[in-house]
C-alpha cells in the first residue's frame, strides 16, 4: 500500500487553477523526486500535500486515510513534515531553538537533538547563534534537521539546491541519501535533475501544473526527461 | 525632586503593567488591541464586584478575577479575533475599537457613571521610610515588584519554555511555524489569556491605587501605548523603561502645575517620536 | 490572434438612475426652507455633519487605507478656529466656516509627519494620541475657555430664522461639495492611485504611484474637510467645550456608520448616516443602549459581512449609484490563449 497517495488533485489560488489532475503514489521507504522547471506547480503541489493549501479531502490520502483540508499543524501530527522552499529558518531562535521548535510536537521516533548533531555536527559547533547567521548551505541542513526533529515518516523537502552552491548543494544530498538509508520516505523537489535523480526510486516531472513523465530513473533517458521537463 | 522622580518611577510600574499586555499581542499577533485599557477596567469593575458580594480583599479578588479575564481574553481571541486572521489591518481595528466602545457603554449602563475604588484595607496608605527625609508608598512599591516579577516571569517563558519558543517563532514566520506543528489559533488565544490575565492585574492595582469609572479605559491604553514606544517596540524590559519615564514625565508635569501632568507625559512621548522613533531599546518588531 | 477593440466604462444604468435620484433628492432639500421647519433644518444640519464626516472617514481608512481614530482633533480644531475667527478676529462666522477648514489643514502637516511614522494599528493610537494633546493644550489655554469653552457670539446679531437658514444653506453646500470632491478625486487618476495602494501598496509603487505623497494629500484634503465639518457643527450648536469637541464619540459614530453602512463604497455612508439616526432616534429613551447596539452591529457586520449594508445590496444587484469602478468591455468574448491586443 502507498504511505501517500495523490489522486486528481487540482489546485487553486483564487480564480487561477495551478495543478490539473495531478496523481503521485509514493511508497513507505521509497524517495521520490518531483522534477520541474520555475512555475510548473511543484512547490504548490507539496503545499497541497502539507496542508498549506486547501484541497478536497479525498485528494490526498496519507497511510490510508483522506488528509485533504487538513491544517499544516494536523499533518505534522501524523508524521507530514515539510521543510519550506527558501529554509525559513527563524530568525529570533537559535540554532538549538530552531531544531527545539521542529519537535513541538513532540512526536517519537529516533530523531534526537543528538542524532541530529551527528548527522550535521556543524550545527553542533553553532548551537548557540542566531539561525539566519548561518550560510545558505548551512541554513539548508538546520531546514532539514529541524525538519527532522519532527520524527515524520514522510518528509517533503522543497527546492533542495535553490540558492547553494554545487559543492554544498552535494552535502546535501549526501545527508539526503543518509536520512533514506534510515528507512525516511522522502519526496524532493528540486530543479537540479542529475543529482536527484541518483537518490531517488522513482521521479515524477511536472509542467505546467500537470504531470510530464513519471517513471524509474534507470528507465528514463535524458532526452524523455528534457522534452517533458521543457515541453520541446 | 527626588521625591518626584521616585513617585514617578514607582507609577512606571503600573504603567509597565499595561504595557506589557499589549505589546505582548503585538509581537506575537501584530493586533493593537484598541480594546486594552477598556478590559482593564473591566477587571477592575468584576474585582469590584467580587468584594461587594464575597466580602474579600482586593488582592484576593484578584486571584479569581486574573483566570476569568484570561479566561475571556482565551474566547475573544479565538472567537473572534481568529476569524478576522489574514483579512488585512483593518478588521481587528476595528473589531476592537467596536469592543471597546461596547465594554465602556456595557459598563456604564451596569454600574452607571459613579466612580468605584477598591479597598485593600490600609495598605495603599502605608509607608516605608528610606533613610531619613524619603518615604515611598509600600502599595506603589508593591505595584512596581510586581511588574517586574512579571516581565521577569514573562521573559522566562519566552526564552525558556517551549510554548514561549512557539511565539517567538509565530512572531517571526507564521506560515513556517504552522509547519512545526503549531496551531496558531489557539496559540493566539494563549497569548490574549496571558495578555488579558496581565491586564486584569493592572486594572485591579490601578483600581486600588486611585478612582476610576465606566470611561477610565482609553487613558489607560493611550498611557500603555505610549511607554511600549518610549520604551521601544519587541523589548520587554524596555516597556518598563517606558512606563518609568512616561511615569516621571507625568510626575514632573504635575508638579509643574495641576493641569500638565498627562500632558507632560504626552509631550516626552512627543519628542522620542521624533529624535528617536524606534524608542530607547528598539530592537525589530518581535517580542523579546 | 489580433488587436481586439475594448472601451472604458464607467457608468451602469443604475448609476444614471442614482443621478436622477440624487437630483431629486437635491431639488427637495434645497427647497425645504420653504416647506420643511426649523427642527428639521436643524436635524439635517447634523446629519450633513455626520455623513461628511464619514466620507471623510471612509476615504483616509477605506480608500487610503489610513486607519485613524483621531479625526476628533480636526473637529475640535474647525470648532475652535471658527470662535476664534469669528468672535476675536471679527470674521464673517460663514465665511470663517471654510476658514476653519485652512487651520485644520495647516496643522494636519505637521501632525502628519509625527503619526506617519507608525502603520496599521500604531498608526491608529498615534492619531488618537494627538488629538488627545490638541484637547489638553486647549483645556489648558485661558484665552480658549479652558475647560469650561467658550459661546459662539459673533451670531447674535442675527435674526434666528436668518441664521438658521443660511447654517442650513451652508451645510447643504458643504454636503454637496465633500460628496462631490470624494466622488470626482476616486474617479480621477489620483483615485485610481489611492486604490491601487489600497490593493497592493508595494504593487503600485514599482507601478510608480507615490505612496507616501498619495496618502499625504488625502490625509490633509481629509483634515480639511473634517476641519470645515466641525467648524460647521460648532456654528449649528453654538457652544463649544474641549470634552465634547475633542470626543471619541466623533470617531466612534463615523467608523461605525462607515463599517455598517459599508466601507469602500460612496454611497455605503449614506445608508450607515441614515441607519445611525434611525436607531438614535429608536433609542433615544434607553441610554447607552444605542452605542452598544450600534457597536455590536458594527462588530458583527465586520467579521461576518465586511462588504457592508450598501455592499450586501450593490453586489447582489450590482448596483452603483456613485461608479467609481473601470471596467473594461471588450468586443467580442476572449477565447483561452487569447490576449487583448493593443
Amino acid at each position: 500500500m502507498s504511505l501517500l497517495s495523490v489522486r486528481n488533485l487540482s489546485a487553486f489560488y483564487g480564480s487561477f487553477q495551478a495543478l490539473f489532475d495531478v496523481s503521485l503514489e509514493a511508497d513507505e521507504g521509497e524517495t521520490v523526486a518531483v522534477i520541474g522547471a520555475n512555475g510548473a506547480g511543484k512547490t504548490t503541489f507539496l503545499r497541497s500535500v502539507a496542508g498549506v493549501l486547501r484541497v478536497p479531502a479525498p485528494a490526498v490520502r496519507f497511510a490510508g486515510d483522506p488528509v485533504g483540508g487538513l491544517h499544516a499543524h494536523e499533518l505534522v501530527d501524523r508524521g507530514v513534515v515539510m521543510v519550506p522552499e527558501g529554509r525559513r529558518i527563524f530568525p529570533s531562535l537559535s540554532v538549538e531553538e530552531n531544531l527545539l521548535v521542529g519537535a513541538y510536537r513532540r512526536r517519537p521516533g529516533r530523531w534526537t537533538l543528538a542524532r541530529v548533531y551527528d548527522l550535521f555536527p556543524i550545527l553542533a559547533e553553532r548551537r548557540r547563534q542566531p539561525g539566519t547567521n548561518l550560510s545558505g548551505g548551512e541554513q539548508q541542513m538546520l531546514a532539514i534537521g529541524r525538519g527532522l526533529m519532527g520524527n515524520p515518516r514522510l518528509l517533503l523537502v522543497d527546492e533542495v539546491s535553490l540558492g547553494l552552491a554545487p559543492v554544498v548543494v552535494r552535502d546535501i544530498y549526501r545527508v539526503l541519501r543518509t536520512i533514506a538509508a534510515e528507512g525516511t520516505s522522502t519526496l524532493v523537489v528540486d530543479q537540479d535533475v542529475s543529482q536527484i535523480m541518483e537518490l531517488a526510486q522513482r521521479v515524477y516531472c511536472f509542467r505546467k501544473g500537470t504531470v510530464s513523465l513519471e517513471g524509474r530513473p534507470a528507465d528514463l533517458t535524458r532526452a524523455r526527461i528534457a522534452a517533458a521537463y521543457f515541453g520541446v | 525632586m527626588i521625591d518626584t522622580i521616585l513617585q514617578g518611577l514607582l507609577l512606571g510600574g503600573l504603567y509597565a503593567l499595561f504595557a506589557t499586555g499589549l505589546s505582548l499581542i503585538f509581537g506575537v499577533m501584530r493586533i493593537v488591541n484598541l480594546a486594552h485599557g477598556d478590559l482593564s477596567i473591566l477587571a477592575a469593575f468584576l474585582a469590584v464586584v467580587v468584594v461587594e458580594t464575597l466580602g474579600l480583599n482586593p488582592f484576593v479578588a484578584l486571584v479569581l478575577v486574573a483566570p476569568l479575564m484570561a479566561a475571556l481574553g482565551y474566547g475573544l481571541q479565538t472567537l473572534i479575533l481568529n476569524r478576522l486572521l489574514g483579512r488585512g489591518i483593518l478588521p481587528p481595528i476595528l473589531v476592537t475599537f467596536g469592543l471597546s466602545i461596547i465594554i465602556q457603554n456595557a459598563l456604564l449602563e451596569t454600574f452607571s457613571a459613579d466612580s468605584r475604588r477598591l479597598n485593600p484595607g490600609g495598605i495603599d496608605t502605608a509607608s516605608l521610610a528610606l533613610g531619613s527625609q524619603l518615604a515611598i508608598g509600600w502599595f506603589p512599591f508593591i505595584t512596581l515588584a510586581v511588574a517586574v516579577l512579571i516581565l521577569i516571569g514573562l521573559q522566562y517563558f519566552i526564552s525558556r519554555l517551549a510554548v514561549g519558543r512557539a511565539f517567538r517563532a509565530t512572531s517571526d514566520d507564521q506560515e513556517t511555524a504552522e509547519l512545526m506543528g503549531i496551531d496558531n489559533r489557539r496559540l493566539y488565544g494563549l497569548a490574549m489569556a496571558l495578555s488579558l490575565g496581565i491586564v486584569a492585574v493592572a486594572g485591579v492595582f490601578l483600581g486600588i491605587r486611585t478612582t476610576f469609572t465606566f470611561s477610565s479605559g482609553p487613558d489607560r491604553l493611550l498611557f500603555a501605548f505610549e511607554a511600549v514606544i518610549i520604551g521601544g517596540l519587541g523589548s520587554l524590559w524596555g516597556t518598563l523603561v517606558g512606563g518609568a519615564v512616561l511615569g516621571i514625565a507625568q510626575t514632573i508635569g504635575a508638579k509643574l502645575s495641576p493641569g500638565w501632568g498627562i500632558l507632560g507625559g504626552h509631550l516626552v512621548f512627543l519628542v522620542v517620536l521624533l529624535l528617536r522613533p524606534q524608542g530607547l531599546f528598539a530592537k525589530a518588531e518581535r517580542i523579546a | 490572434m489580433g488587436a481586439m477593440g475594448f472601451r472604458i466604462e464607467r457608468a451602469t444604468r443604475s448609476s444614471r438612475a442614482g443621478q436622477v435620484g440624487a437630483g431629486l433628492v437635491l431639488i427637495a432639500l434645497v427647497s425645504l426652507p420653504a416647506w420643511g421647519g426649523a427642527s428639521t433644518m436643524r436635524i439635517l444640519v447634523e446629519f450633513i455633519a455626520l455623513l461628511v464626516l464619514a466620507q471623510m472617514w471612509n476615504l483616509l481608512a477605506g480608500y487610503a487605507g489610513l486607519v485613524s481614530i483621531g479625526q476628533q482633533a480636526y473637529v475640535g480644531i474647525g470648532g475652535y478656529a471658527l470662535i476664534v475667527l469669528a468672535d476675536d478676529l471679527g470674521v464673517n462666522p460663514f465665511l470663517a466656516v471654510p476658514l476653519a477648514g485652512l487651520v485644520a489643514m495647516a496643522l494636519a502637516l505637521p501632525t502628519a509627519s509625527l503619526v506617519f511614522r507608525f502603520r496599521g494599528g500604531y498608526f491608529a493610537v498615534g492619531t488618537w494620541a494627538i488629538a488627545e494633546v490638541y484637547r489638553l493644550l486647549i483645556a489648558n489655554t485661558g484665552a480658549l475657555g479652558r475647560g469650561s469653552g467658550r459661546t459662539l457670539k459673533a451670531v447674535f446679531p442675527l435674526a434666528r430664522e436668518s441664521r438658521e437658514l443660511t447654517t442650513y444653506l451652508l451645510a447643504l453646500a458643504i454636503g454637496v461639495a465633500a460628496v462631490g470632491a470624494v466622488y470626482a478625486f476616486l474617479r480621477s487618476r489620483y483615485g485610481l492611485g489611492l486604490m491601487a495602494i489600497r490593493d497592493s501598496e508595494s504593487g503600485s509603487e514599482t507601478l510608480g504611484v507615490d505612496v507616501f505623497r498619495t496618502k499625504l494629500v488625502v490625509y490633509v484634503g481629509v483634515a480639511f474637510g473634517t476641519g470645515v465639518t466641525g467648524a460647521l457643527i460648532y456654528l449649528n450648536l453654538l457652544r463649544i467645550s474641549p470634552d465634547a469637541a475633542f470626543s471619541i464619540n466623533w470617531t466612534a459614530y463615523t467608523i461605525f456608520i462607515v463599517v455598517i453602512g459599508g466601507l469602500g463604497t460612496l454611497e455605503g455612508p449614506l445608508v450607515g448616516t441614515a441607519l445611525f439616526f434611525l436607531v438614535r432616534e429608536f433609542l433615544s429613551d434607553y441610554g447607552a443602549w444605542y452605542m452598544i447596539l450600534l457597536g455590536t452591529l458594527a462588530v458583527g457586520v465586520m467579521i461576518a459581512y465586511p462588504q457592508g449594508l450598501w455592499g450586501l445590496v450593490a453586489d447582489r444587484w450590482d448596483l452603483r449609484f456613485f461608479p467609481v469602478q473601470r471596467r473594461a468591455r471588450f468586443d467580442q468574448t476572449l477565447a483561452p490563449g487569447d490576449r487583448p491586443g493593443v
